[in-house]
This record gives structure tokens, C-alpha cells and sequence, in this order.
């Protein structure tokens, strides 16, 4: 796996890596600019493919191709050199290794409509046997000529750091082609994913638009394999679509993210593992896009973790909030006679009264007091509170929301009384002004400002 | 009684059985002794129809009746054992841009990257072509026809964010922007709220002043005869075709639902049990 220029890294002196990463970073080296621009294309290539295969539905068909790539691989050698050609040249190999791809993907598909096996069942066995298949060959042809074999096995874990010239302008044009393709074909692939019967419907062949696909995949696979071996190539077409599903909804901009992805995963793995070249460089391109999938899992702006946890959390505090304003309403509600004609916010109620309306602890009491204090809600006189206009207001409407739907639970869902409350208590938050009006059409038959409990308010001691 | 006449043959010239009185036009769909099977299995056993042009068609019968199979086989999706279908007197293959699709809500991942607008447009790649791109014109018309279904505020929306009666809307707007001439509708119906049902019912009625046909697969038998103007009674085999007054009658509905087509029940699992042998 080392490459002969990139053995510079192992020097001791911290002065001398510096100057290694300066040269590395500066795409100096010639051999670091082949390997970097080559699996930074490739990522590319693999980005835009994948986010097609991802959203059909059939991110493991890549798994499957070029896993049975690899007795095509075999087989290609051994005809080759048997009949006394070059067994290493690589097109013979490629074509070899194409054609078993190809079999091992209809093998999936005529083991599933067939013999109607699960397909899962379908892609394991094809999967295993056909890479078994090529682990025995490899193993057959190293026993008949040891010296010439070698070669092969870097299909299998890739050989990245020594990726010839030829190797590049190979991954060059096949990228091409597949960004190509994609871009020619993009609405049509795209409905193809979407909605396959109404493709068909509208006259589309399935078999040409998922030949087009699936040749899409075997071209990456084939190029990548040079680069990050046939096992973890379809780690490229998987894991940077993947990940580009947690920035967008659009998908055009879904394409471009995941090129975008597997073209820094790959840049970066790349740059990675010519400073630790004793790892293969694979494996690392791979960890690469892994720690890019982690970012967009946990920060995507779209459904990343940290922002719907926040989304959740703002939620939580926007009920409290509501909460409290009801309680406030309520107790207010016992202490004069008619708070709805008052609307009057001088009502001053103890805090400590508040704490029988719902089962919420002390602090956290103090702290939704102090919370809506700032903003506005509420005024605190020492241990009492009292709600000021806007508050008001707020808890008036908040208040008749949720009377409005224990009412609605009460009289159109046959809910029991002692249930209606803590029922009402989720939805009040949600109800929009169309379905409250039709609510209280419902109820009461009329718009009235708040609504009567259905129920007794609980009362301190 | 279509089913008790003697099936026609397409080389016997003969019509298939009438869903209307008006001949003066061309059948926008005419069904001869359709036999479709899945795996040998078969669930159409000789249906045969004919659909009178500007009308409201439903297509009514039990699960597994093969209600959406009978659209899947005209719309060639799916290979037939045996029959004939012409669409405006012609293949489907001739007429394919004329014929409008429906599928089911459910048949689709609505968590895919696109917008409401997107779906839509979906319905005019055809006529936009190969390799050429999306352009204005075909968005204001995409637009149009979300302003049909009454849900053009909502074009940007991402699909995944729509609600069951308007996933509903999004893909009759995307059949509507073909401006096709005959509809296949699969449940358009099925689980929407009260306004998306009444919307979608106006919709179909001014398809209709338009000249244009529906068929629709349609669940609910109560509102058969206030939607529709004729019914095709579907259980694995053709049990009444007609219009509503003439058809949809109590009996007609047991032989549909009711009574078990034991002799077709029958032979079908024998059919599947000697699938599992072989």
C-alpha cells in the first residue's frame, strides 16, 4: 500500500512532516496530485450515482455487482494468459470483470422472480458465492504462476496510493461519462426513482432507464475498484448520498451535496492517508466519508440530530410557557367574578398556588415564572404573579383552546371527564384558528370569548 | 348480464359489451376478453368492457377483486395472458399520451427529495422530451393544474410535509397537467378528508364537461351513484357493467361482494397449488 513517493512522511523529524504536509496540502508531489484528484473525481462520480441508486431503493445492488466482480477478474487473467496474451492488461480485466458483474446481477434478479426468493436471501447468496467464487480463483492462479498474480489483489483492497497516470485519466473519463449521463438524464432518472408505474405508464422503458442505472453503477464500481478496491467502493456510493439526505429536501441539490460529499471524503481520506501510510489508503477514504456522514447525521440542516433536538426543545418550552399562562388564567379565573368581561391583568395570584394545577416542581415553576417575566408576560410581585395585557390575552385564547377540545373529547368522543384534561393538554398547543372556529361551531354553536371548563379546576388548600 | 354472454373474440368484429347508450363517438377504452395472471395464478378472467366517452366511470369490487391489476393491464404495465384493449380505437402504445395515471397514494415513497411542483411537472416529461429541461412554460402550467385541485399555495412544499388529502391532490394535479383525454384513477378517494373528496369530485365533473373520461377505482358504494354515471361491478371476473341505475343494484352488489366466486376461488388455488409442485 505505500507508494514510493509518499514514504517521505515517515521521516522523523517533525520539520521534515511539516514540509511533507506542506507539499501534500500544495499537491507538490506528483504522485499525491494522481492519487488525490483520482479518488476526488471518483468520490465525485460516485456521489452523483449513488444518490440515484439510493433513492431507487437499491443502494446493495452496487454491493452485489461488485462483489461479483471479482471472478470476472479471475477468469479474464486465466483466459488471457492461457491463450498468450497479457493477462494484467487492463481492459481484458475490466471486460472480465464487467461481465461477471453483470451475470451476478441478474442472478439476483432471476433468483427473485424465478424462484421468488426474498430478496435479501438473493443478495446475500449471489453476493458471497460470486466473491467466494473469485477468492478460490485468485487462489488457483496464484498456485499456477506466483510471480504474475500479484496484481489482482489490488482489485480486491484497492491500490490508491500507486495509481498510475493511465489510472487517473481512466477514473477521469469514466466520471465524466457519469456526470454526463446524470445530468442528460436527470428528470428522467428522477422520476424513474420516484414513481416507476407512472414512468411506465408515460411510456418510459424500466429496463432501458435501470439498464442506464445499474451500467451507471458498474461504471463506477469498475473505476473505483483500481482506487478503493471492490468492497469499499460501494462505500462511496452509498455513504455520501446517504449523508447529503440530511442537508436537502430538493433533489437536485441532493445530487450536488453528495458529489460534494464523496468528492471531500475521498480528498480528504486521501490527504489522510498519505500521511499515515501505513494504513490502506481505502479503508481510510472510507473512515473519510464515515466522519462526513457523523457531521451531516448530527448538524444537516435539514433532519440533522442536533437541530430536531433543538426544534424539540424549543417546542417543549413554547408548551411550558403555555401552561404556566393557563394555570395563571385559571386560578384568576376563581379569584374574581367574572374575568371575562374584567380583562383586567391586576389579578395577583401566589406562586404557590400554582403548584396544584399541574405536577411540576418548584424550581421549574420559578424558573417559567422568571422566563415569562422576560418576556413579558407576566409581572412578579414578590411570591405572587400576575399576568400583564399580552399575557392576558395569550391565556385568555390558550385557555379557551383547551376547554374548547375537553369539550369536543367530552361530547363528540365519549372521553370520561378525568381523562379530558390531561387528553386536551397536548393538543391545545396545535390547534390552528381554522379548526378552533369550527370547533366552537361545533361545541357551542356560537364564537364566545373563553369558553366554561367542562370540569372543576383544582383548588389549594 | 355481460358475464353470461359468450366472451367476443377480437377477430369476431363484435363490440364489447356497452357502458352507455352513446355510440356516436369513439370508445375512449374498449376491453375484449382480458385474461391477466400473475405467476399462471389468474386474477382477470375474461373481462370485457367498453367505456362511453365524457363519462364518470367507477370501478367497483372486493380486495383482491383485481381492480388495480385491470389499470396496470390496460396501461401495459403488466403482461395479459390473452385480450384485447383499444384505446380511442387504437393501441395504447398510439395513444399512450391521451391516457392520464393516477397510481395509488401508498404506491410511493412521499419522503423523496421534490417538491409539490416537481410531482407535478412529472406529468409533462413526456411532452418536454428527452435531455431537454424543465422550463417556465411547463411550470406555469404545473401550476395550473395545482390551482384545479385548489392546492397551489402549497407547490413548494416538500412532498414529505403533505397530508394524506393532499398527496392525493398533488397526484391528480400531476395528471391533470398532461391534459390527457381518458383517467385512469387508482383510489383517489381512498383516506382523504371531506374537502379533498368534495374538491376532487368537482374536479372530476369538470373533467367531464370537458370531454373528458375517468375511470376510477372507487371504494365507498354509498356514493357510487351521486359521483358516477356508470359502474363496472369487478370480482376476478366482469359481474355487471353498466350505468348506475341500470346495474348497481342490490343483487348485482352480492354477486360482487357477497356470494363467493367459488368455482374461480377454486381454480385459483389449485392453480397455486400446482405452482408450489412444479
Amino acid at each position: 500500500m505505500i507508494g514510493p513517493s509518499v514514504a517521505w512522511v515517515a521521516t522523523e523529524t517533525s520539520e521534515a512532516w511539516l514540509v511533507a504536509l506542506w507539499r501534500l496540502l500544495t499537491l507538490a508531489d506528483y504522485n499525491s496530485r494522481v492519487v488525490i484528484l483520482g479518488t476526488a473525481l471518483l468520490g465525485c462520480a460516485a456521489g452523483v450515482v449513488g444518490s440515484f441508486t439510493l433513492l431507487r431503493k437499491r443502494a446493495l445492488v452496487g454491493d452485489a455487482i461488485s462483489h461479483a466482480m471479482l471472478p470476472g477478474l479471475g477468469i479474464a487473467f486465466l483466459v488471457a494468459t492461457l491463450s498468450g496474451g497479457d493477462g494484467r492488461s487492463l481492459p481484458i480485466l475490466l471486460t472480465g470483470a464487467t461481465i461477471s458483474g453483470l451475470i451476478g446481477a441478474a442472478a439476483i434478479l432471476g433468483l427473485r422472480s424465478t424462484w421468488r426468493l426474498s430478496e435479501d436471501a438473493a443478495f446475500g447468496i449471489v453476493l458471497s458465492v460470486f466473491f467466494g467464487a473469485g477468492v478460490a480463483l485468485l487462489g488457483v492462479i496464484q498456485s499456477l504462476e506466483a510471480g504474475h498474480a500479484a496484481g489482482l489483489e489490488g482489485f480486491i483492497y484497492g491500490k490508491t496510493a500507486s495509481l498510475s497516470w493511465t489510472d487517473l485519466m481512466s477514473i477521469v473519463s469514466a466520471a465524466a461519462v457519469a456526470l454526463l449521463m446524470c445530468a442528460m438524464y436527470f428528470k428522467e432518472l428522477a422520476l424513474l426513482c420516484f414513481d416507476q408505474a407512472y414512468a411506465e405508464s408515460q411510456g418510459y422503458s424500466k429496463w432501458w432507464l435501470d439498464g442506464l442505472l445499474m451500467s451507471l453503477v458498474v461504471g463506477v464500481a469498475i473505476t473505483g475498484m483500481q482506487a478503493v478496491g471492490l468492497i469499499l467502493v460501494i462505500a462511496l456510493l452509498i455513504i455520501p448520498a446517504a449523508a447529503a439526505r440530511f442537508w436537502t429536501h430538493r433533489l437536485s441539490r441532493q445530487v450536488v451535496i453528495s458529489a460534494g460529499i464523496g468528492m471531500a471524503g475521498c480528498f480528504g481520506g486521501g490527504m489522510a492517508s498519505a500521511l499515515l501510510p501505513n494504513l490502506p489508503a481505502g479503508a481510510v477514504i472510507i473512515l473519510a466519508c464515515a466522519i462526513l456522514f457523523l457531521f451531516s447525521l448530527m448538524f444537516g440542516s435539514s433532519q440533522g440530530m442536533v437541530w430536531r433536538a433543538i426544534r424539540r426543545w424549543q417546542w417543549q418550552q413554547i408548551m411550558l410557557r403555555q401552561h404556566l399562562l393557563r394555570a395563571v388564567y385559571e386560578r384568576a379565573e376563581t379569584k374574581i367574578s367574572a374575568p371575562e368581561i374584567a380583562g383586567e391583568s391586576e389579578v395577583r395570584i401566589d406562586i404557590a398556588d400554582l403548584m396544584i394545577s399541574r405536577s411540576w416542581s418548584k424550581p421549574l415553576l420559578e424558573r417559567l415564572v422568571d422566563n415569562a417575566q422576560r418576556e413579558g408576560l407576566v409581572t412578579r410581585i414578590g411570591s405572587q404573579v400576575a399576568l400583564s395585557r399580552s399575557g392576558w390575552i395569550q391565556a385568555k385564547r390558550l385557555t379557551h383552546q383547551h376547554r374548547l377540545w375537553e369539550m369536543y373529547l367530552i361530547t363528540h368522543a365519549d372521553v370520561a371527564l378525568q381523562q379530558v384534561d390531561r387528553l386536551a393538554d397536548d393538543i391545545e398547543h396545535v390547534l390552528e384558528p381554522s379548526i378552533i372556529h369550527e370547533l366552537e361551531q361545533l361545541v357551542q354553536g356560537r364564537t364566545v370569548e373563553v369558553a366554561k371548563s367542562p370540569h372543576q379546576l383544582p383548588e389549594p388548600n | 348480464m355481460v358475464s353470461d354472454r359468450p366472451a367476443t373474440s377480437p377477430h369476431s368484429a363484435g363490440n364489447p359489451p356497452d357502458l352507455g347508450a352513446n355510440r356516436s363517438l369513439i370508445s375512449p377504452l374498449q376491453v375484449w376478453d382480458l385474461t391477466v395472471a400473475y405467476q399462471r395464478t389468474p386474477v382477470l378472467w375474461d373481462v370485457a368492457f367498453q367505456v362511453e366517452p365524457a363519462s364518470l366511470v367507477a370501478v367497483v369490487g372486493p380486495n383482491g377483486a383485481g381492480k388495480s391489476t385491470l389499470l396496470r393491464a390496460i396501461l401495459n404495465l403488466i403482461p395479459r395472458a390473452s385480450g384485447k384493449i383499444q384505446i380511442f380505437g387504437d393501441e395504447f402504445s398510439a395513444q399512450r399520451r391521451r391516457v392520464g395515471y393516477v397510481p395509488q397514494r401508498e404506491s410511493v415513497d412521499w419522503d423523496f427529495p421534490v417538491s409539490v411542483l416537481d410531482v407535478v411537472t412529472m406529468g409533462l416529461y413526456r411532452e418536454i422530451g428527452w435531455l431537454w429541461p424543465v422550463r417556465k412554460q411547463h411550470r406555469s402550467r404545473a401550476m395550473e393544474a395545482l390551482n384545479q385541485v385548489g392546492i397551489a399555495d402549497l407547490a413548494h412544499r416538500q412532498i414529505s410535509h403533505l397530508s394524506g388529502g393532499q398527496q392525493q391532490r398533488t397526484f391528480l394535479a400531476r395528471a391533470l397537467a398532461q391534459n390527457a383525454d381518458l383517467y385512469l384513477m387508482d383510489e383517489p378517494l381512498a383516506a382523504v378528508d371531506a374537502a379533498t373528496e368534495l374538491a376532487i369530485i368537482q374536479q372530476l365533473r369538470a373533467m367531464k364537461q370537458q370531454g373528458k373520461t375517468c375511470v376510477v377505482i372507487h371504494h365507498d358504494l354509498q356514493t357510487v351513484p351521486e359521483y358516477f354515471d356508470s359502474v363496472l361491478l369487478l370480482n376476478m371476473r366482469v359481474v355487471a357493467s353498466g350505468p348506475v341505475a341500470e346495474v348497481f343494484t342490490p343483487e348485482n352488489l352480492q354477486k360482487t361482494y357477497g356470494g363467493r366466486l367459488t368455482l374461480l376461488d377454486e381454480v385459483s388455488s389449485a392453480m397455486r397449488r400446482q405452482e408450489k409442485l412444479l
